[in-house]
């Protein structure tokens, strides 16, 4: 098992507010790894810490060691638009951009200074399952297709880009069953060629998508290992007590 | 008892409101129907393909030439060369304070920029007579520097305020959700600020230029003061121009009652209204073309 993303020892501040405490995870190449945990637990705070969104915060201070393969990814001389390149997200709240399907899909490409062609915008829809339904309407503004579609659209867009890693923070929170049910099916598809990190209030979910399972409670990982064990077996009382249902 | 009270309560409100809406209403149109009134009687004696395509406007010759095309080329190269201007100067000033700037100077910024809107208009001017003319005259070899491009410099001041503001509301307001996406593709802050930032703020962008074009058109004082005031036909922005407004506060003290020349100016004022109307219609074609991609 090669571990391509990884933490070690990562301490988070928001101004005073300590949010993550001494992290180490690693996340396996080509699995899907789940994050679960009680809201305001650090699980957001972590998966954005990857692809340094935190750059934006002024307030925030990071410690540790992050890694992809075997480059620290707060590197001075690394580039961070390098990283946020090798490491896609995919947010809470599908956000296409106000412009076509097609210009959402071309943008990443065209600010990375990638060429491409309609095949190449094809094959990115097609990855998200989402160009049977769009294939007629690429200069349709994004903002007018569904939750679901707007979604998929938004993984479109980060799998065109050929990252290693797609981060999704709890992508299917604001969308139906149905369409829940469509992301699913293509986060098993993309686990192929990429490795996933997903947050996730569903416990259904994480059992449904994900080969090993993180379980934060307060800012600290308490639990990991394989899905089936963390929702079978639980070592940890608060583990146990957060997966029947009794808190969080 | 209670009840009855709060329904009347209730009608008194209604009907007020509904007196202040159709108040203002009935004002506009009361204004539009006294320029078209005084408009009508002009074109009485005057064809109106002589009013649109003579090249001279000269009311007090001998033989009166009622030409608003040289009128109409100062206000549209005057107000031209204030937004080209003030368009890049108001969006960069916007974009700076909005997304650049941090929170302390911003403070500073933006109600300075307000208050470069109190300046009256009067003082512009004056500064374009003192200040910006002679300068003008000395860097182009002119005799005097009360030209086009004076009037464009001293507009484009006053049509900066609002662009600013406006622009820097409609930058603000666009959601972060916008920007996390583009930074998580490996944007740069300056590709996010041009190609998502902007363009998805472009309805308030148009809607600000849009006020500051109005704005630059309609004001009267500031160009009075330092266009020059000749009516010949200008042909470039070293040229003295003699706006619609000029023309309209200059002569309206002198010319005698319900004359031809009296009416010439109810005409060419119906004329600026157009104009302004014309430059509001563009901006809201575009500020729709763009909207279309937001979401409802």
């Amino acid at each position: 098992m090669i571990n391509n993303l990884s933490a070690k020892n990562l301490n988070v501040w928001f101004g005073e507010k300590h949010v993550l405490k001494n992290v180490d995870v690693e996340f396996p190449k080509n699995q899907v790894t789940a994050l679960i945990g009680p809201s305001g637990c650090g699980k957001s705070t972590l998966l954005r810490s990857f692809n340094r969104m935190h750059d934006l915060s002024p307030d925030a201070k990071i410690e540790g060691t992050l890694t992809i393969d075997d480059l620290n990814l707060y590197q001075k001389d690394i580039p961070v638009t390098d990283i946020r390149k090798r490491i896609g997200m995919v947010f809470q709240k599908a956000n296409p951009f106000p412009k076509s399907i097609q210009e959402n899909i071309a943008y990443g490409l065209r600010i990375n200074n990638l060429s491409y062609n309609q095949s190449y915008i094809q094959k990115a829809l097609e990855e998200a399952f989402l160009w049977d339904e769009v294939k007629n309407d690429l200069k349709m503004p994004a903002t007018r297709l569904s939750g679901g579609q707007q979604q998929r659209l938004c993984i479109a867009r980060a799998v065109a880009l050929r990252p290693e890693v797609i981060l999704m923070d709890e992508p299917c929170s604001a969308l139906d069953p149905v369409s829940t049910l469509k992301i699913e099916e293509l986060i098993h598809k993309l686990k192929e060629k990429y490795t996933i990190v997903i947050v996730t209030h569903n416990m259904q979910q994480a059992q449904r998508v994900a080969d090993k399972t993180i379980f934060m409670y307060l800012g600290e990982v308490k639990e990991e290992g394989k899905t089936y064990d963390i929702f079978n077996n639980p070592v940890n009382e608060i583990t146990k007590n957060y997966i029947s249902g009794h808190f969080g | 008892m209670q009840y009855k009270k709060r329904i009347f309560i209730d009608t008194v409100a209604k009907h007020t409101f509904k007196l202040t809406g159709y108040l203002v209403l009935a004002l506009l149109g009361g204004i539009f129907g006294m320029l078209l009134y005084n408009a009508i009687s002009f074109f009485a004696e005057v064809r109106p393909i002589d009013f649109l395509t003579d090249r001279e406007w000269n009311p007090t010759a001998n033989e009166p030439i009622y030409g608003i095309l040289p009128l109409i080329i100062s206000t549209s190269l005057v107000s031209f060369g204030a937004m080209l201007i003030a368009i890049p100067l108001g969006i960069g000033t916007a974009a700076f304070i909005s997304e650049y700037a941090s929170p302390r100077l911003k403070n500073i910024l933006k109600p300075l920029v307000e208050m470069l809107a109190a300046i009256p208009s009067v003082v512009i001017g004056f500064l374009g007579i003192v200040l910006v003319g002679p300068q003008i005259a000395e860097f182009a070899n002119l005799p005097n520097g009360l030209n086009a491009l004076n009037g464009s410099i001293l507009l484009a001041i006053m049509a900066l305020p609002t662009i600013i503001t406006i622009s820097e509301d409609a930058i603000h307001s666009i959601p972060k959700t916008y920007r996390e996406a583009s930074y998580a593709l490996g944007a740069s802050k300056w590709q996010t600020l041009l190609k998502v930032t902007i363009p998805a703020a472009a309805p308030g962008i148009i809607a600000a230029v849009m006020l500051g074009l109005g704005r630059a058109i309609g004001e009267t004082m500031t160009v009075l003061m330092a266009t020059g005031n000749a009516s010949l036909f200008p042909s470039d922005f070293f040229d003295s121009v003699k706006t619609i407004t000029a023309t309209i506060a200059i002569e309206m003290g002198e010319v005698p009652y319900q004359t031809t020349h009296y009416f010439a100016l109810f005409a060419i004022a119906i004329v600026l209204f157009f104009m302004t109307l014309i430059a509001n219609l563009i901006g809201e074609y575009f500020i729709n073309r763009f909207r279309k991609y937001h979401a409802a």
